[in-house]
């Protein structure tokens, strides 16, 4: 089957030349016989590019261990489902996988545009197929799936046990399909860019394809949070690691796209600026797999150094070079058909929103390459860790926070003095009473503080929002709330959407100052024996010692500690944290020994009881304790996101037929009291 | 020396058994065995319950250490500082000493500044979990906070300059000029419900 694979590859590879070459000549020529080739490429790319993936999963069921990655990655007593995620979890098969994805999305996206975006196909299909390209020849060349090894072994050295959790299943996929999915907005851009056809045609196509990768991105981080959180025992989920800032650098920069292209399609400015975007959201999604798989950058995450750094660097050099040469002969097309009448704007708004977007984007890249500028400058490497990322960026995200209540209460063109009363009067007044509340109880945490007024003021423009939404809708036609609320959103998913992802936005950054008042204890315990930890809510969890018990269990060998819980007198459970040592299935220990911590979560906080080992082989274990507020929230926030992103991807939403009529009849204007009947109706 | 018929029967099927076979070790068998015998209070495998550990003691949870521990990275290559390498990674060999080196420099009263300056003596600078802010390390700092405002500066002063000149320009020609072919009043409509509706 391994050869199948490589054939595969190698067929994928003439493919990817002939895809490219017909797609750039059928476009520039205008001939449809090529045009028509080059899309169906496209096609060929998932069949043969399958054919290569589903080699590398028979050979890793059928524990075919005379192939290096099946015995690098998997043993015969792995778990079926860690099975399928060791086809990702090395960094062939990840390539391999990615190579996968991205088929995926390039027929898909032949499949799904619309026709009247016929004139950009061809040249999608040519730039979808030189990443393809990149992508088989890293797999050809420096990163074989398929390599032999002179020899069979009896068993494979297994899967780390870091990544034998249901999170790791799920959350590689999820980010890959973010990463790989900006490449259709990107490859629209550039096609646009080679048409020169730069109006509003292309933003129109790529619109669904960027909430896609924006949601799957999102959906990628918080998995990976909330892997970090359960499985690497450290009673976190952020470390501003290179490659957890590599996955959030792209995330920033899509966002900044969301915001700015609504400024273009409204009033045809940033046209510039939004292909700029596009094409850093790409190179960033590239850079971030080149530092992970560079090993320029130490990271926790990252896979062992290997030659496809270089493949990478020259990638990105040559993406960076075509794209500065595009961008350049095609400046004259992307000249603004309007300008901004008033900083006091909601384009005003959005320009500063994209400023603090990109600038943070930028800051943490700063933080994450600086050792290595460091090194350059003063010939001295430095360490970059969570006290510089968070001094640096914090402002910045409570800055950008702000804004997300801003930019929804501004008027597009020019606000009004009138209009800024009326809109600001309500979400301002939110948010100094909860800096009044937050005084009067003495919070201690500065940031934190500023992040709960921000959050209120936030919520309040949201809440703002939609009450005057569904009161103009309950008031001109006499639905009930509940009616108005659903075909509020229904009739304009794009906005109320993006409310319901400022909401997300708010409950994250709430939810990430509760890490400001997080209490460790760590203690040895005697059967028996009782340690307390303080909460930051006033009171204290008592958590008694039962003992610790060993036993086999599918590929391991268990030992867990368990402690009995109780909050105030009151019996909460038991919490079991574990050691697993992992076997083959000869029995021979693999990796060393890994810790599963215990989490009792609840809309207050997490109490985290973690095993850290046994005192002199006895049953008295040592603990450490740590209470986490407002976790869960983290997880809810990613969920009101996801969902936020959701409903503005959803398809239909659009203007009703009847609102089509009148709009072609004339100029209307529906005047509404705030606090009475329609007044009056001017057509 | 007594033989049962049952030792007999024992050794007769060991002779006819490969040695290899018999001699193959079964550690899951072996835990079993051993698990019968283990006293009461201790681990029947202690040597698969990671690394053997002392008694917590007060240094372990002192806020002193723990705050010199944080801004301290641990030199195994996990990019975690010492306090947290040490009480999530409990394979690390490094973090533990690291700590013990810490408490033996709190024992010689030597303040917060004095433990890190003692660190980066034997370590380097990488030591530190964030640069120091002197020298070219206060680029670092500074940059990002300054890129964002002289970028948001030159913002405002470019597109407030562009709105006085646009001003000025449609003064001169005049307000009661129709704006994209709508009558005036049309526009002072369409002004309004822009302003009053979005």
């Amino acid at each position: 089957m391994t050869i199948l694979g490589q054939l595969a590859l190698w067929l994928a590879a003439l493919l990817a030349v002939w895809g490219a070459v017909v797609g750039f000549l059928g476009g520039r020529g205008n001939r449809p016989e090529l045009i028509r080739s080059a899309r169906r490429t496209q096609y060929a790319h998932l069949g043969v590019i399958s054919v290569a993936l589903l080699s590398l999963m028979v050979a890793i069921f059928r524990h075919d261990f005379n192939v290096a990655y099946v015995a690098a990655y998997t043993s015969r007593n792995l778990p079926t489902p860690y099975l399928i995620s060791a086809v990702y979890g090395g960094q062939n098969g990840s390539l391999l996988f990615w190579a996968f994805i991205l088929a995926v999305f390039a027929a898909l996206a032949q499949w799904l545009t619309p026709k009247r975006y016929d004139y950009l196909m061809p040249y999608v299909a040519a730039v979808m197929s030189c990443v393809t390209l990149f992508f088989v020849v890293v797999l050809l060349f420096a990163a074989n799936p398929f390599q032999r090894l002179a020899f069979t072994p009896l068993d494979g050295q297994g899967l780390n046990p870091q990544l034998q959790n249901p999170g790791m299943v799920i959350h590689p996929p999820m980010l890959y399909l973010g990463y790989i999915s900006i490449t259709v907005p990107f490859a629209f851009a550039v096609a646009a860019l080679l048409a020169r056809q730069l109006d509003t045609g292309w933003l129109h196509a790529i619109r669904k394809w960027t909430i896609v990768s924006w949601i799957f991105l999102s959906i990628g981080i918080t998995l990976g949070m909330w892997w970090a959180y359960v499985e690497l025992g450290w009673g976190g989920y952020w470390a501003w690691d290179p490659v957890e800032n590599a996955s959030f650098l792209p995330w920033l920069t899509m966002t900044a796209f969301l915001h700015s292209v609504m400024i273009q399609e409204k009033r045809g400015m940033l046209k510039k600026w939004n292909v700029i975007l596009i094409a850093l959201s790409f190179f960033l999604s590239i850079f971030g797999t080149f530092i992970t798989r560079s090993g320029i950058i130490s990271s926790v995450h990252s896979f062992t150094q290997s030659p496809v750094g270089f493949y990478f660097l020259v990638f990105l050099v040559l993406l960076a070079v075509s794209m500065v040469w595009l961008f350049w002969t095609r400046r004259a097309a992307l000249e603004p058909e309007s300008h901004l009448e008033s900083l006091l704007s909601r384009e005003g708004s959005f320009l500063f929103n994209n400023l603090l977007l990109v600038g943070m984007a930028f800051s943490i890249l700063w933080g994450t390459m600086f050792p290595i500028i460091s090194e350059l400058v003063r010939g001295t490497q430095v360490t970059v860790g969570p006290p510089f990322f968070n001094q640096v960026n914090i402002p910045i995200g409570l800055a950008l926070l702000g804004l997300t209540g801003v930019g929804p209460l501004i008027a597009w063109r020019k606000a009004s003095p009138r209009n800024l009363r009326r809109q600001f009067a309500v979400p301002v007044t939110a948010g100094v009473m909860m800096a009044a509340a937050l005084v009067a109880i003495r919070f201690s945490d500065f940031y934190a503080a500023v992040a709960l007024c921000l959050g209120t003021f936030v919520v309040a423009t949201v809440v703002q929002e939609f009450t005057r939404g569904v009161g103009a809708r309950h008031r001109l036609h006499g639905e009930s709330h509940a009616l108005a609320l659903v075909r509020l959103i229904g009739r304009n998913r794009r906005r109320y959407g993006g409310y319901i992802v400022h909401v997300g936005v708010v409950i994250y950054i709430v939810a990430f100052s509760g890490l400001a008042f997080k209490n460790d204890v760590e203690a040895s315990l005697k059967p028996g024996e009782t340690a307390s930890v303080k909460s930051p809510f006033g009171y204290s969890y008592d958590l008694t010692h039962v003992g610790v018990s060993q036993y086999d269990q599918l590929n391991r060998f268990v030992t867990t500690a368990s402690v009995e819980v109780s909050r105030n007198g009151r019996r909460l459970g038991v919490l079991s944290s574990e050691k697993r040592q992992y076997f083959d299935s000869m029995k021979r220990p693999t990796f060393n020994p890994s810790t599963e911590a215990a989490i009792m979560s609840g809309l207050r906080e997490d109490l985290y009881v973690v095993f850290a080992g046994a005192v002199d082989g006895t049953e008295e274990a040592v603990y450490r304790f740590t209470v986490n507020p407002l976790v869960w929230w983290v997880w809810f926030g990613g969920v009101v996101l996801v969902l936020g992103g959701v409903v503005t991807l959803w398809p239909g939403g659009g203007p009703t037929r009847a609102s089509v009529r009148r709009a072609l009849q004339g100029y209307q204007v529906t005047l509404v009291d705030r606090d009475r009947e329609p007044v009056a109706k001017v057509t | 020396m007594m033989r049962t018929r049952r030792d007999v029967l024992k050794h007769g099927l060991a002779a006819l058994v490969p040695t290899g076979l018999l001699q193959q070790d079964d550690p899951a068998a072996e835990r079993q065995t051993r698990q019968e015998d283990v006293p009461v209070g201790r681990l029947r495998d202690p040597g698969l319950a990671g690394q053997p550990r002392g008694p917590v003691t007060d240094y372990e949870n002192d806020p002193f250490i723990i705050g010199v521990e944080e801004k301290l990275r641990c030199t195994c290559g996990c990019n975690l500082d010492v306090y947290t390498c040490r009480t999530t990674d409990f394979t690390c060999q490094v973090s533990p000493a690291m700590h013990r080196r810490v408490i033996s420099l709190v024992e010689q009263n030597k303040s917060a500044q004095e433990i890190l300056d003692a660190f980066v003596a034997e370590h380097g600078e990488m030591v530190l979990m964030a640069p120091r802010k002197e020298g070219f390390n206060i680029v670092g700092y500074v940059l990002p906070g300054f890129a964002i405002t002289v970028v948001g500066g030159c913002m405002v002063w470019i597109l407030a300059r562009r709105a006085k000149l646009r001003a000025v320009a449609s003064s001169q020609v005049g307000s009661g000029t129709p704006i994209d072919g709508l009558s005036t009043e049309e526009a002072a409509r369409l002004e309004a419900e822009l302003r009053d509706l979005e």
